[in-house]
């Protein structure tokens, strides 16, 4: 139920709106151009050609004023998701692309002011309608654009997933696990069920887990590592930590570890050398072995 | 916990035991109750006297599901066994029930353990000085 006042104000916009299209539509090309040109003097898009700015203005442009005839957002969250999808490999920042969106609000509002100047209250109507329809697209275009955000992290997350935990055999009974990156509880998960189950699967005595490329951890990630270990020794495997960062030493000795369960080395040289000697392989320069021969 | 095959008296219990050389190997094939815990414990203790065994393998390679009172049972035999002068070594350990295992505190203490019963050999071999008598491996 709407009251009169409010229908009033709905049929006003019903009549303005076409005007208002009518006008945009006239002064296309000097508008376009002074909106290209009002991004390039902010800076914004800074990773795109001036030429490319100017046809994705253009094709804004086009949308946006079609949203003003029509109302139907749809055709322009369809164009703003396929134009995220360009940019974003390109390192467009969410703060371009609100701040484009909102320049060219801002163009086309100082046209507007332009011609109606001299009616103040034909001004004030056409600005009734004008506005609420422009922050509806400035917000599909900003949504659009976090969303195919969004998703684009989403799936990185889930390559990373899936490549993060390789499980490398070096020698006969010896893996390695080299860890690069931030370890969650999802991936700590993963890495004990690839450790488990690639000791069975290589019948390993000795496992490396290096964690060089791992800054930090939590304290709750820290006790599965620690868990891990010892579920790995009750299937008859040691597990040797390399590349201690300072920060996780220090959250492995603030929650207590039993550090004499933990076997841990430096660095991933070093942690090889101490599985080889557990192994009882003797790694020699060829050359040094020919001498002792001699 | 009684169980149903009870009434029988001495039923089969689902581990086998057999001799080898100076060891005995066990391979626990099924979960066992309390009640045959015990009576495999006995049985274990009986034939390491009869046998004078120097080594056990208790492989359980087929247990899916390991509780606490099945892993203090263990380690509390490999203690027995011990005192007797057997080295206990269980082989066979699940990945899942191995961090089940950690996850939920279940600790075998010092036992050792191994990824499967030809390791369980070869560590018995290194820790009871080759505890087979057979002249060849002797002679390695």
């Amino acid at each position: 139920m709407e009251s009169p006042a409010e229908q009033d104000a709905s049929t006003d916009h019903e009549q303005l709106l076409p005007e208002l299209v009518a006008h945009l539509r006239s002064s296309r090309t000097q508008l376009r151009q002074e909106w290209a040109n009002r991004i390039t003097g902010a800076s914004l898009l800074s990773s795109m050609t001036p030429q490319e700015i100017f046809s994705e203005a253009t094709s804004v442009y086009d949308n946006y004023v079609e949203v003003l005839e029509t109302g139907s957002v749809e055709a322009l969250q369809h164009y703003a998701q396929n134009l995220s999808e360009r940019i974003i490999p390109r390192g467009v920042e969410t703060h371009e692309v609100v701040g484009i969106v909102l320049l060219l609000r801002d163009v086309l509002a100082r046209s507007l002011f332009e011609k109606y100047h001299s009616d103040f209250a034909l001004l004030n109507r056409i600005l009734d309608a004008y506005e609420p329809a422009a922050n509806r697209i400035a917000n599909t275009v900003s949504v659009s654009f976090v969303q195919e955000r969004e998703r684009v992290i989403r799936q990185q997350q889930d390559s990373i997933r899936e490549l993060s935990t390789p499980v490398l055999q070096v020698r006969e009974r010896l893996l390695i696990l080299p860890i690069i990156g931030v370890l969650d509880a999802q991936r700590a998960r993963q890495l004990t069920e690839q450790l488990l189950s690639g000791i069975r699967a290589h019948r390993a005595k000795v496992v490396v887990v290096d964690i060089t490329g791992v800054p930090d951890v939590d304290v709750s990630v820290a006790n599965h590592l620690v868990q891990t270990v010892d579920a790995s020794r009750l299937m008859g495997a040691g597990v040797i930590i390399t590349g201690l960062s300072s920060k996780i030493a220090q959250t492995l000795v603030r929650i207590g570890v039993d550090l004499s369960k933990v076997n841990t080395v430096g660095d991933l040289q070093g942690g090889i050398e101490e599985a080889e000697r557990l192994l009882g392989f003797t790694v020699r320069r060829a050359a040094d072995a020919d001498r002792q021969q001699e | 916990m009684p169980t149903g095959n009870r009434s029988e008296g001495e039923a089969p219990i689902s581990v086998s035991i057999l001799r080898q050389g100076s060891y005995l190997i066990a391979s626990v094939y099924a979960a066992l109750d309390d009640d045959e815990l015990g009576r495999f414990q006995r049985e274990l203790i009986r034939q390491i006297m009869a046998f004078r065994s120097r080594g056990v393998i208790i492989d359980v390679a087929a247990l899916d599901v390991m509780d606490s009172f099945g892993s203090r049972s263990l380690r509390d035999l490999a203690h027995m066994t011990r005192l007797q002068g057997a080295i206990t070594v269980i082989v066979g350990i699940h990945p899942d029930v191995a961090f089940a295992m950690v996850q939920l505190g279940m600790d075998l203490g010092n036992v050792r353990t191994e990824l499967g019963l030809e390791e369980g050999l070869v560590l018995l071999d290194d820790l009871t000085g080759g505890g087979r008598l057979s002249p060849v491996s002797r002679s390695r």
